[in-house]
Formats: structure tokens, C-alpha cells, sequence
């Protein structure tokens, strides 16, 4: 693998709370390298949003990076003060958010909030940046961009809205984007085109994707790598293909077992029993394990990284692939 | 849009018909105007003089037939008391309320907004909470009172201010108005304080509340992963959507404000029309009461008018069109 742009090492958010101090992120480590996709995999609460928010600098208090490091084209950040992050933010690094509904400030129209993203990086005239402005909405496959610059983003559908924000957020050919699962709220339709524009605009543009989501189809098709969350942390990562079809760590088997379209029809779905833990109420072992049909006495204590050929780590002591491949 | 005008005014007319009819019944039903207004000496004869002379020797419905003919020919009837026109009364007086309460209505929003900002941004922080605990207070403490510690504290004490009067006017494009002589503003700022005290609470605490919450949306979070400045995120992405409201209630308040400036116009002495309701209710001065009203439901009118235009202007998916369902 060549250098990674983003590189995040052992990051650790704590959020206080009056229950005492929760760990949302526990410990994430992940490399994204340029023109790569990595899919971040978890179901709600897994700490996946947040570590996305960690790696723009954007948790807010009560919440706090609490230990770990994120580096960016190989800076760190964790150590930057807020003015210098601002300067990154929408420059090297930018966000999209889950719902397109609400990611556009509904009062400002769409030239007012793609202008302000332009002049807060470059000094430019106000009748350049609006050329720019029309550029980019083109780009992200939006009809008649002139008029459209006028709009507010009540004039716009959910997925015209989506293309916005990602157009807004592409507007400085980033280093590395974080899609907070961008299409979930979009229809099947709308979501199959805007994960294909994605994927060719960030090629286009050699910028790195962390794709935050729950939706295994969509890792499927669209990462190159995936990280499996759950709890706050990293249970396994791997390329696609060899995650997907060999799963060693019984949660992410039991989230491929979840997909409904592998179950039979007829027969009840299959699903993880039980819930998500409460982050207040932690196993002191393996998170899973309460939910996990291999569990036994040795998920008590937390399972290490066990490192399975290239590219490929979990968290388990009782992984459903044979432990030789590790070697 | 000028259909959605003309339908208000439409609605206005009828407003005024209606409250025009209660107040004018409501006001006869009192009491009778003659015996506060002859001297305790008058007779029987000086007293029934009096009462003609007034038209109130006629049965109700020919004096309130009388008064519609009047007012739909522009006239509302002469005060009982001073014997002028009753709208002339009130216009007269008229300019000394707009500019007590318009300069309330800038001190609440200058002083209002930026402390609500402060107070949502900074929840938790002392000065938030200190914001906060002093806006109860300006809920809380009766309006009269108030204005009597404000006259003890600056006047009394301090004397900075005097305690009431109007002071020196001077004419702006012919009306008179006191913001322009140093003596004027003197005058004007203790009781413009008191009347905005309450309204800057209001304003305090639905700021707190929209930015509190506006901060939580995602296109605040989505702004500031453009790399937006914090000035810019607050000052254009917050403070557009919390305008709403504020503008909204402030309408409102500023409509009450001109009409029921009664209790600060009496403590502070202040020549305006609110003191001029007071005394004519007291004297049962029937036209410039129910001038005194019509006048408020057109001003209301026309306020609620002017704030759904700014509504239409700051929120665009506003459609004035649609309000006519």
C-alpha cells in the first residue's frame, strides 16, 4: 500500500456525562490511502459517526479526543488549535452528512452557502467563485446549474439536495473525504447514482473516501477496504471481498447474516440476538460476547488484534477462519 | 401577494367594525360621563345642558347610529373633556409613544439579542448563567416597579437621569420628537429602559432557545466542516434561522408596546397616549376611548402586516400565498 493521506492511530473519544465518562471511540486505528475507499461498518452507536467527526476536529464538548493520533498527509492534528483545523476543514478534508434534508442551512440560498465555502479557502473575486460555484454543480450532475445557484434548498428533492452538499464538499478537491452515510436517506434509485458519481469524482480528483455506513450491499459495491465497528471498536478490517466472504469475527457474520436478501424466503430473517451494549455498561471482555454463540471464558478478557495476512485483522479469539492463515 | 394584502385589510375593516361596536356599548354601559364631568355644584338643569350638548340624551342605538354616519365620514366624535376631536387628541400625542416605544424596542434587540447569543452559545458558562437568572428578573418583577427603582437608582441616587417629563423636543419633518436634544434623550432613556426590560427578556430567552437548538442542526456541523469561520457560522448561519421568532413575538410586543405603554408613560410621567387612555377612561371619555382602541387595531394591523413581510424576507420557504388557507 502506498503512503496513507489519512493515517489515525489508537483514538480514543470520551464524552462526560452524568454516568461518568464514555468511551464512544475505544482504541480505532485505520489507514485510507489516495483514490482508496474504506467503508466504515457498524450499526447505530457503534462510534462510527464519531470517529468521523474526531478526524475533522468536530466533536464538541461535552465529547473530547481523549488520546490517539490523526495525521493528514502525515501532520498531526489532534495537537492543531481550532483556527488552524478551520483552515483544513472543507480544504483538505471534508464531510458530507446522512440527511441531505437538513445539511443545508434552509435560509441561505445554494450560491450563498457554495460561495462562503469557496472564499473561506481562496481569495477570490465573488463573480469567480459563483463561475466555480456553477462548475461544481454540474459536475455533480445538476441540470440547469444557473438557475439552480438561486434556489434555496427547499426548491431542491433529497437526492438534488445531496448533490449539493457533495459538490460543496468536493469544491477544493480534498485530500480525504468522510460520508456520514451519505444515502441512507435516499431512494434505492437515487442512492445507486450518487454512490457511482462519488466514487468517479473522488477518483477523478485522487481524493481518499471513508464511508461511514450500516448498509453491507453499499460497502459491497462501492469500498476497496472495510472496517467493522462495534462498540467503539475496530473488530475487524480487511479488503472487501475477503471480509465479506470469509468473515472471521462472529459479529460481522452475524451483520452478512442480517442482510434480508441472503435469507430464504419463507423462513424467519436471521438476526444478532440482543442489543447494542450501552457505552456506560461495558463488558469488561469482548463487547460481542453476551450476543455471540461462540462466546466462552476466555471473551471475559479483551481480545488483542490478530493479524491474518495482508491486510487483513480482527478482534476475536474464536474467529471462523482458521487461525493458520495468520502466520 | 397583493391579493393576500387586500384579504388583511379586508379582515381589518371587520375587526374594527366589531370592536368599535363592543367598545361603544361597553362604554355606555359604564356609566354616565355628565357626572364626572359637571362640577358637583351644577343643578339639575346645568346637568341635562350638559348631557344634551353631549348627545346623550338620545336613546343608544340613534347615538351609535350617529357615531358610524361620523366615522365612516372620517369623524370619531369630540372628546368629552377637552372638546377637540378625539384623533386629533391622540395624534397629538401620538409621536411622544412611537418614539418611547420604538427606542425600547431598539434597546431590547441590541441588548436582547447579543446577551441571548452569549447565553446559548455559552450555556454553561457563568456569564450564561448570570444572563439567564437576570432575564427571570425582568419577567418577573412588575413592570411599575421596576420603573420605581429605575427613578430611585438614576435619578434619585445617581442623579444621572431626570425622574420624567418628555424634556426638550425638536421638530423632525414636522412632527416633534426629543431623540434629537440632549435634554430629550435624557428624558427618553429611563422610561425606554423600563418598557424594554420585559421585552429583552423575551428576546433573551427565545434567542438562548433557537441558538441552542439551531447549534445542534446539521447544517451548522456541515458549515463548519467547510471551514467556516466561527463569526461567519454564527453571525449568518445562526442568527438568520433564529430571527424567525424574535421577529415574529417582537411584532407583537411592539404593537403592545405603543398601546399599552400606560404603566411606564404614568410612573415616568410621560405625555403620551397611554396616559391619555388612563385619564379618559377615568373620565369616561367615550370617543377618545374608542378612538384610542380603533386606532390600536389598525396599528396592529398593519404591524402584523409589515412582520409577515420580514417573515417572507428572512424565511424563504415562507409563502405568503399559502396563508390565505
Amino acid at each position: 500500500m502506498s503512503d496513507p493521506v489519512l493515517s489515525v492511530r489508537d483514538l480514543v473519544v470520551e464524552f462526560s456525562s452524568r454516568e461518568g465518562v464514555l468511551t464512544a471511540v475505544n482504541g480505532v486505528s485505520f489507514d485510507v490511502a489516495a483514490g482508496e475507499v474504506l467503508g466504515l461498518v457498524g450499526e447505530s452507536g457503534s462510534g462510527k459517526s464519531v470517529t468521523g467527526l474526531a478526524v475533522l476536529g468536530l466533536i464538541d464538548p461535552p465529547g473530547r479526543i481523549a488520546s490517539g493520533s490523526i495525521r493528514l498527509k502525515g501532520e498531526e492534528l489532534t495537537c492543531k488549535s481550532e483556527p488552524e483545523l478551520r483552515r483544513l476543514r472543507g480544504r483538505d478534508i471534508a464531510m458530507i452528512f446522512q440527511d441531505p434534508m437538513t445539511t443545508l442551512n434552509p435560509v441561505l440560498r445554494v450560491d450563498t452557502q457554495m460561495i462562503e465555502a469557496i472564499r473561506a479557502h481562496e481569495k477570490v473575486s465573488e463573480r469567480a467563485a459563483r463561475d466555480r460555484a456553477r462548475e461544481a454543480l454540474a459536475r455533480v450532475g445538476i441540470p440547469s446549474p444557473e438557475e439552480r445557484l438561486v434556489s434555496y434548498p427547499h426548491q431542491f428533492s433529497g437526492g438534488m439536495r445531496q448533490r449539493v452538499a457533495i459538490a460543496i464538499a468536493l469544491l477544493h478537491r480534498p485530500a480525504v473525504l468522510v460520508a456520514d452515510e451519505p444515502t441512507t436517506a435516499l431512494d434505492v434509485t437515487i442512492q445507486a447514482q450518487i454512490l457511482s458519481e462519488v466514487q468517479q469524482l473522488a477518483a477523478e480528483s485522487g481524493t481518499a473516501l471513508v464511508w461511514i455506513t450500516h448498509d453491507l450491499s453499499v460497502v459491497a459495491g462501492l469500498a476497496d477496504r472495510v472496517a467493522v465497528m462495534y462498540a467503539g471498536r475496530i473488530v475487524e478490517e480487511g479488503r472487501v471481498a475477503d471480509v465479506l466472504e470469509r468473515p472471521a469475527h462472529p459479529y460481522t457474520n452475524g451483520l452478512i447474516g442480517s442482510v434480508p436478501s441472503r435469507n430464504r424466503r419463507g423462513e424467519p430473517l436471521a438476526q444478532i440476538p440482543g442489543m447494542t451494549p450501552s457505552l456506560a455498561n461495558l463488558p469488561t471482555g469482548c463487547a460481542f460476547a453476551p450476543r455471540c454463540p461462540r462466546a466462552d471464558a476466555a471473551c471475559t478478557t479483551p481480545p488483542g488484534v490478530t493479524r491474518a495476512g495482508d491486510a487483513r485483522a480482527f478482534r476475536c479469539f474464536h474467529p471462523l477462519i482458521p487461525v493458520e492463515a495468520a502466520a | 401577494m397583493l391579493v393576500y394584502v387586500i384579504r388583511r385589510l379586508g379582515q381589518a375593516a371587520l375587526v374594527l367594525a366589531v370592536m368599535a361596536t363592543l367598545v361603544f356599548i361597553a362604554v355606555y354601559a359604564v356609566g354616565d360621563p355628565v357626572a364626572i364631568l359637571a362640577s358637583p355644584q351644577a343643578d339639575q338643569q346645568e346637568m341635562e345642558a350638559i348631557t344634551r350638548r353631549l348627545g346623550l340624551d338620545r336613546p343608544l342605538y340613534e347615538q351609535y347610529a350617529l357615531f358610524v354616519w361620523n366615522a365612516l365620514h372620517g369623524d370619531l366624535g369630540r372628546s368629552f373633556v377637552y372638546n377637540e376631536p378625539a384623533l386629533t387628541l391622540i395624534l397629538n400625542r401620538l409621536p411622544a409613544t412611537l418614539e418611547l416605544a420604538l427606542t425600547a424596542l431598539l434597546i431590547s434587540i441590541f441588548v436582547g439579542i447579543p446577551l441571548g447569543l452569549y447565553a446559548g452559545l455559552k450555556p454553561q458558562s457563568l456569564g450564561g448563567h448570570s444572563i439567564m437568572a437576570g432575564s427571570i428578573l425582568g419577567f418577573s418583577l412588575p413592570n411599575f416597579w421596576q420603573g420605581l427603582m429605575l427613578v430611585l437608582l438614576f435619578s434619585v441616587m445617581l442623579g444621572w437621569f431626570p425622574a420624567g417629563g418628555r424634556g426638550t423636543t425638536r421638530d423632525l419633518f414636522g412632527v416633534p420628537v426629543s431623540f434629537l436634544t440632549l435634554d430629550g434623550l435624557a428624558h427618553l432613556i429611563l422610561p425606554a429602559l423600563n418598557l424594554a426590560l420585559y421585552k429583552m427578556a423575551l428576546v433573551i430567552r427565545l434567542t438562548r432557545a433557537g441558538t441552542r437548538e439551531v447549534m445542534l442542526q446539521d447544517y451548522i456541523r456541515f458549515a463548519r466542516a467547510k471551514g467556516l469561520s466561527q463569526t461567519r457560522v454564527i453571525g449568518v448561519h445562526v442568527l438568520k434561522n433564529i430571527l424567525i421568532p424574535v421577529v415574529t413575538v417582537l411584532g407583537l410586543e411592539l404593537g403592545s408596546m405603543i398601546a399599552f405603554a400606560v404603566v411606564t408613560e404614568t410612573v415616568f410621567a410621560y405625555p403620551g397616549i397611554g396616559k391619555l387612555l388612563i385619564d379618559s377612561i377615568g373620565r369616561l371619555d367615550r370617543p377618545v376611548i374608542v378612538a384610542y382602541l380603533m386606532l390600536t387595531v389598525v396599528m396592529f394591523v398593519i404591524i402584523n402586516l409589515v412582520v409577515d413581510l420580514i417573515y417572507a424576507a428572512i424565511d424563504p420557504r415562507v409563502r405568503l400565498e399559502e396563508a390565505k388557507a
